[in-house]
């Protein structure tokens, strides 16, 4: 037995990482972080602005999601989201123009607290990645 | 017959025509390597998106207050047609088999006294419905400018049909595309997307227990909008492959019809110069025995 589970992320346009013997992978799920490890028990939810971090033994590796949804059953986890990035492959002006792009959204009238509360929450994780 | 410089004429034109085809043939043939990867590459994530919506619909146990876009408005007097073409023709049939299965379909729903609503996405199969079905398309959507099929072009079509569902201005939506086999095989689909149709047979997996979080409604709510969207996206990526695989078959078929058609034309070409060079000769001998 291989002390790991099995990571598929994908997007609309192509399987984005596969990886198998992965020890932890940390998401941000809707009601919080949410760390999983072998032998969870399945489950489904939805991911909000945050970093995903995927650990396999001393390795880490952080990558930048907007939304998508999780599964998690028979010791895979596959994560579909329609806006991933590598934070390694990401640059300062990248991060600047999401964040530029997510307060002007954040100024408009029409948000509901919901949204409002999205939008709050991408520009604080955002400004943390350009800190790093 | 034609005189030689006529032939000549025709020649070289059948011979510029067969460069042009030729040289389209190519240029589908490279589009078509492409599409087709990016049509594969696709495809997991439609497949894992549709798993987790049959997981997840498998388990709604309170079918009344399910969402509606999962179990429909209870009505069926309102379809919703979506065609999907291209946008540019010379591509053999492509355009003209989606087009026909669509018409099929309209057709049983107008014999059923039902309403029927069209949305056309392609400039192509605006112009082939737009004469018969004018009064009945309600939105033409193009996306020429984009090159690739992507999938924010996708999610503004969900959009829309999102839209128009929450009006209640439709009961059932279906989306009309080809499916891509092969080069020479391209299979027109006629897919239901509202309310969502479950195969019964693919269902083995429905004893999970899954934990959620948050709860199972929302979830739902969450992700049936973003399913339409994926299913208009994996259905624009069978589009653009089968488009570019029936114009490289289309092209091919051309250019060796224009071989053909240089080699028939060369040969009369031929022995008309020569009958030509035969009655002069005539003329000159029997010109000379006269003296």
């Amino acid at each position: 037995m291989s002390e790991g589970f099995n990571i598929d992320i994908v997007n609309p346009e192509k399987s984005f990482l596969s990886k198998e013997n992965v020890s932890e992978v940390v998401v941000p799920a809707y009601e919080g972080e949410m760390g999983i490890l072998k032998d969870h028990i399945p489950i489904i939810s939805f991911l909000k602005p945050g970093i995903i971090k995927v650990i396999s033994g001393s390795e880490e590796h952080n990558f930048y999601v907007e939304d998508g949804i999780v599964e998690f059953k028979d010791n895979t986890l596959s994560i579909l989201t329609s806006s991933i990035f590598d934070i390694k492959n990401m640059n300062k002006k990248q991060v600047s123009d999401e964040i530029q792009e997510a307060e002007k959204e954040l100024n408009k009238d029409d948000l509901n607290d919901q949204k409002r509360f999205l939008l709050n929450h991408k520009v604080e994780i955002l400004k943390s990645i350009s800190i790093n | 017959m034609a005189s030689l410089d006529d032939l000549k004429k025709r020649i070289s034109s059948v011979k510029s025509t067969q460069k042009i085809t030729k040289a389209m043939k190519m240029v589908a043939a490279a589009k078509l390597r492409r599409a087709q990867e990016s049509a594969e590459r696709g495809r997991p994530y439609s497949e894992k998106m549709n798993n987790i919506i049959l997981n997840l619909s498998s388990g709604v146990s309170d079918k009344e207050n399910a969402p509606k876009l999962l179990s429909g408005t209870g009505d069926d007097k309102v379809h919703l047609c979506v065609v999907l073409t291209a946008d540019r023709g010379l591509c053999g049939g492509f355009n003209s088999n989606i087009i026909k299965k669509a018409k099929s379909y309209f057709q049983k729903i107008s014999d059923s006294g039902k309403t029927l609503k069209i949305i056309t996405v392609g400039s192509k199969g605006y112009d082939q419905l737009k004469r018969l079905y004018q009064d009945k398309i309600i939105e033409n959507i193009s996306f020429k400018e984009s090159k690739n099929a992507n999938y924010f072009d996708a999610y503004k079509v969900g959009k829309i049909i999102i839209e128009k569902f929450e009006n209640n201005e439709f009961d059932v939506c279906t989306i009309f595309y080809n499916q891509f086999k092969n080069v020479i095989t391209q299979i027109p689909q006629e897919q239901q997307i509202i309310p969502l149709k479950t195969d019964e047979k693919d269902n083995k997996s429905s004893e999970e227990n899954y934990e959620f979080e948050p709860d199972e409604d929302e979830i739902l709510g969450n992700l049936l909008p973003k399913n339409i969207s994926t299913q208009i996206f994996k259905a624009m990526l069978e589009n653009s492959a089968s488009e570019q695989g029936s114009r490289m078959s289309a092209m091919d078929n051309a250019t060796r019809n224009a071989g053909e058609m240089v080699d028939k034309l060369t040969i009369e070409y031929n022995r008309s110069r020569q009958a030509a060079i035969t009655k002069e000769l005539i003329e000159i001998i029997s010109g000379a025995e006269s003296l």
